[in-house]
C-alpha cells in the first residue's frame, strides 16, 4: 500500500514538469505582454528595457523558463508582475474562500444527488424518475452564468433578500453575513453537479438492481430500503468517488464563472484576472496547483475505492 | 411425512409478456412437497424449472412476467400468491430459502460473507447483532468451512466456487427455514465439488429436516438426494414418480431420453454421447399434442392433435404419454431395466 502510494506520487514528477512546460510555452505565445499594463505614450524604449529586465521578461523563453524552475525548485513561485506580490501568498489569501464556497456547493451536491439519483434508478421509467431525469437534463443545459443572474435578478432585485455579489457587506463580518453570500453562488455550482452526479447514480442503481446479489438478499426477506441502502449503495458509489476525485481539484481552484458572477473573492476570481493582465508567474503557479491536486483528488479516489470494493486492491 | 403436505403447488401458469407475444413458460405445474422429503425437479434449459422456484419465493418480477389467476401455491393452507410485501418479507428466508446456481454472482461482493448470514437473522429478528455474528460463525462451520471465525470476516472473492456454494447454504439454512429450494446448485462447480455439496445438503437435511426443492438440468446429481423426481418439459409435467421409479421403471420418452444422455464412465471410446435431437417447441404458440411430439421416436399422429391423459402406474408414478394408452399399438419398449443408469 505505501509502495503504491509512494509511486504514484513519484509519477508526479514527471506529469507536473510536463505540465509545466507545455502551460509556460502556451501563455507566453499568446498574445499580449504584461508591459502593456505599465505603459505609458511618454515612456521610452531604454525606459521600456529596464523594465522588462526587473520584471525577469527578458532572455529567450528557454532562460525564463529555467529561470522560473529553478525558483520553483527553491520554493518561490516568484511574483506577480502586476502588483509584485508573491504568487503562493496571494493564493493563500484567497484561498479559504474558494475552498468554503467549492465545498459548501459539492457537499449540498452529493446530499441532493444521492438519494435523488437512487429513487430514479429505482423507479425506472416510472413517473417519479421521469420528473428526475426532466430536471437533471436541464440542470445539465442551463449555463451556470445565466442561470447566476437569473438568481440575482430574482433574489437581489426583485424579491431584495440576497445580497448579490461579494463575500460580506461592507463592515459585517458576521457568520449570518456570510451564509447569506454563500447561498446563491453554491446553489448555482451545485445545479449542474447535481444534475451530472443524479444521472451517473440512476444508470448505476439500475444495473447494480439487476445483479443476482439483490436477488439473494431479497430471498432471504430483505426489505426494498434494507436493499438499496444495505447493498445496493455501496455498489453505487465507485463512480460516485471518481467524479469526487475529480472534482477535488475544484475544491481548491474554484469556479472561473461563478465566482466571476458573483464577485467571491476567491482562486477563480484570481486567475481570472491573472489570465486577463498575462500575469506569468500567477498564471503558471495557478497550474501547478490545479494540476498537483487533480492528480492527488485520482490518487484519493482510487484509496477510496479499495476501501469501497474489497475486491480492489492497491498495488 | 405426515399427510398434509407442507408444500402444495396447483395448477401453476406462469407467462411472459415480450414484444413477441406471451411466451407460457410454466403450463400448470402442481405438485406437493411434504416436510423433510427432497423433491426434484428436472428438466432441459427452459422448460421453467426456475421460473416455478422463482414464483415460490415471490421473485418473479411482474410485470413483465403474470401469474395466472387460478394458480395456487398453499404452504401450510396459506396461498402465498396473495402475500402482501410484509407477508412475503416475513416469509422469504424464514419459511423457505433459495440458493441459487452462480454464488459469485449471488453473493454482495462488497460485504464480508459473516454479516450476509447476520443479516438474514437480523432481518428476521431472531437474534441481537451480537448473537447474530456468533450464529453467522457457527452455520459457516456447520457447512465445513475451516476457521469459521477468520472466514466470516473475508470477502466472496476470497473463496472458492465450492467453498461460495457453502457460504449460499449457510446464509439460506441461517434461519432455520422449512424449506430449501436449491436452484441449479452445482452446475457452476467441477464434479468432486458438485458430490460434495450434494452431501452437504442430504446431511443438514437430515440434521434440520428441511424439505429440499432440488432444480437441475442433471439427473446425475438427483440420483443419490432425491426422494422424488418431476420431469419437466415445456412448462409441463411428463412424469413423475419415486427416484426408483424414475431410474428404473420411466414410461415417458422423454425421461428414458434423459437419462440416456447422462455421460457414463462405463462407455467404449467409439461410442459418442447420446444428445436429444431437436430443440423445444416455442412457448409462444405451444402445440395443441404432447410437446415431445417433434422430438419424439416413437410420435403417432394422435400425439401431435391431442395432449395426452395422466395414466397412473402406482401411487405416485404417473406420466403423459399416449403410448400408454390402451389403445395404442404395441411398440418395441426401450424401457429396459438399468437402462441409462449411471451408478
Amino acid at each position: 500500500m505505501g509502495k503504491y502510494i509512494l509511486k504514484r506520487l513519484l509519477i508526479l514528477i514527471p506529469v507536473l514538469l510536463l505540465v509545466s512546460v507545455f502551460s509556460f510555452l502556451i501563455v507566453h505565445f499568446a498574445p499580449g505582454d504584461p508591459l502593456n499594463m505599465y505603459m505609458r505614450p511618454d515612456m521610452t524604449q531604454e525606459e521600456l528595457d529596464t523594465l522588462r529586465v526587473s520584471l525577469g521578461l527578458d532572455g529567450t523563453i528557454v532562460d525564463q523558463y529555467i529561470g522560473w524552475l529553478g525558483n520553483v525548485l527553491h520554493g518561490n513561485l516568484g511574483n506577480s508582475v502586476i502588483t509584485s506580490q508573491s504568487v503562493s501568498g496571494r493564493m493563500m489569501e484567497v484561498l479559504p474562500n474558494t475552498v468554503l464556497l467549492m465545498g459548501t456547493s459539492m457537499l449540498l451536491s452529493f446530499l441532493v444527488a444521492i438519494p435523488l439519483g437512487l429513487a430514479a434508478g429505482l423507479n425506472k421509467n416510472r413517473l417519479p424518475d421521469q420528473i428526475i431525469s426532466f430536471f437533471s437534463y436541464i440542470g445539465i443545459s442551463i449555463p451556470s452564468f445565466w442561470f447566476g443572474l437569473l438568481l440575482i435578478i430574482l433574489f437581489s432585485l426583485i424579491l431584495k433578500l440576497l445580497p448579490s455579489s461579494g463575500i460580506h457587506s461592507i463592515g459585517e463580518t458576521g457568520l449570518v453575513d456570510l451564509i447569506r453570500h454563500l447561498i446563491m453562488p453554491s446553489i448555482v455550482l451545485s445545479v449542474g453537479n447535481v444534475a451530472v452526479f443524479t444521472r451517473y447514480i440512476r444508470s448505476n442503481t439500475i444495473s447494480q438492481l439487476e445483479e443476482e446479489y439483490v436477488l439473494t438478499a431479497k430471498a432471504k426477506g430483505v426489505g426494498k430500503r434494507g436493499i438499496l441502502y444495505g447493498h445496493v449503495l455501496k455498489n453505487c458509489l465507485l463512480p460516485i468517488i471518481t467524479l469526487a476525485g475529480m472534482r477535488f481539484a475544484s475544491l481548491v481552484t474554484g469556479s472561473f464563472i461563478v465566482e466571476s458572477v458573483f464577485g467571491w473573492p476567491g482562486m477563480g476570481m484570481l486567475g481570472m484576472s491573472a489570465i486577463n493582465n498575462r500575469d506569468y508567474p500567477m498564471i503558471m503557479g495557478f497550474t501547478m496547483l490545479s494540476c498537483l491536486l487533480l492528480i492527488i483528488g485520482n490518487l484519493l479516489a482510487d484509496l477510496l475505492y479499495c476501501v469501497c470494493d474489497p475486491r480492489i486492491k492497491a498495488q | 411425512m405426515s399427510d398434509q403436505p407442507l408444500l402444495e403447488v396447483k395448477d401453476l401458469k406462469v407467462s411472459f409478456h415480450t414484444y413477441a407475444g406471451q411466451v407460457q413458460a410454466v403450463r400448470g405445474l402442481s405438485f406437493s412437497l411434504s416436510a423433510g422429503e427432497t423433491l426434484a425437479v428436472v428438466g432441459e434449459s427452459g422448460c421453467g424449472k426456475s421460473v416455478s422456484a422463482k414464483a415460490l419465493m415471490g421473485l418473479l418480477s411482474c410485470p413483465p412476467c403474470e401469474i395466472k389467476p387460478a394458480s395456487q401455491i398453499l404452504y401450510q393452507g396459506k396461498n402465498v400468491l396473495q402475500f402482501q410485501e410484509a407477508e412475503w418479507s416475513a416469509f422469504r428466508g424464514k419459511e423457505c430459502s433459495m440458493i441459487f446456481q452462480d454464488a459469485l454472482a449471488a453473493l454482495n461482493p462488497t460485504l464480508a460473507v459473516g454479516r450476509q448470514i447476520e443479516e438474514n437473522l437480523i432481518v428476521h429478528h431472531l437474534a441481537s447483532r451480537s448473537a447474530a455474528r456468533k450464529k453467522a460463525v457457527e452455520m459457516l462451520a456447520l457447512v465445513g468451512i475451516p476457521q469459521p471465525e477468520r472466514r466470516a470476516r473475508q470477502y466472496p472473492h476470497q473463496f472458492s466456487g465450492g467453498m461460495r456454494q457453502r457460504v449460499m447454504i449457510a446464509i439460506a439454512l441461517a434461519c432455520d427455514p422449512k424449506i430449501l429450494i436449491a436452484d441449479e446448485p452445482t452446475t457452476a462447480l467441477d464434479v468432486t465439488i458438485q458430490a460434495q455439496i450434494i452431501d452437504l445438503i442430504k446431511a443438514l437435511q437430515g440434521k434440520l429436516n428441511t424439505a429440499v426443492l432440488l432444480i437441475t438440468h442433471d439427473l446425475g446429481v438427483v440420483a443419490d438426494i432425491a426422494h422424488r423426481i418431476l420431469v419437466v418439459y415445456a412448462g409441463r409435467i411428463v412424469e413423475q414418480g419415486s427416484r426408483d421409479e424414475i431410474f428404473y421403471s420411466h414410461r415417458h420418452p422423454y425421461t428414458w431420453s434423459l437419462l440416456r444422455s447422462v455421460p457414463r464412465l462405463d462407455l467404449t471410446q467409439k461410442e459418442e454421447l447420446v444428445s436429444i435431437e431437436g430443440t423445444p417447441p416455442d412457448l409462444i404458440d405451444p402445440p395443441a399434442g404432447c410437446p415431445f411430439a417433434g422430438r419424439c421416436r416413437w410420435c403417432m399422429e394422435i400425439c401431435r392433435e391431442e395432449e395426452p391423459p395422466e395414466v397412473q402406474f402406482s401411487p405416485g408414478h404417473s406420466c403423459r404419454c399416449w403410448l400408454h394408452h390402451p389403445d395404442a399399438p404395441d411398440w418395441q419398449t426401450p424401457f429396459q431395466r438399468g437402462d441409462g443408469v449411471l451408478c
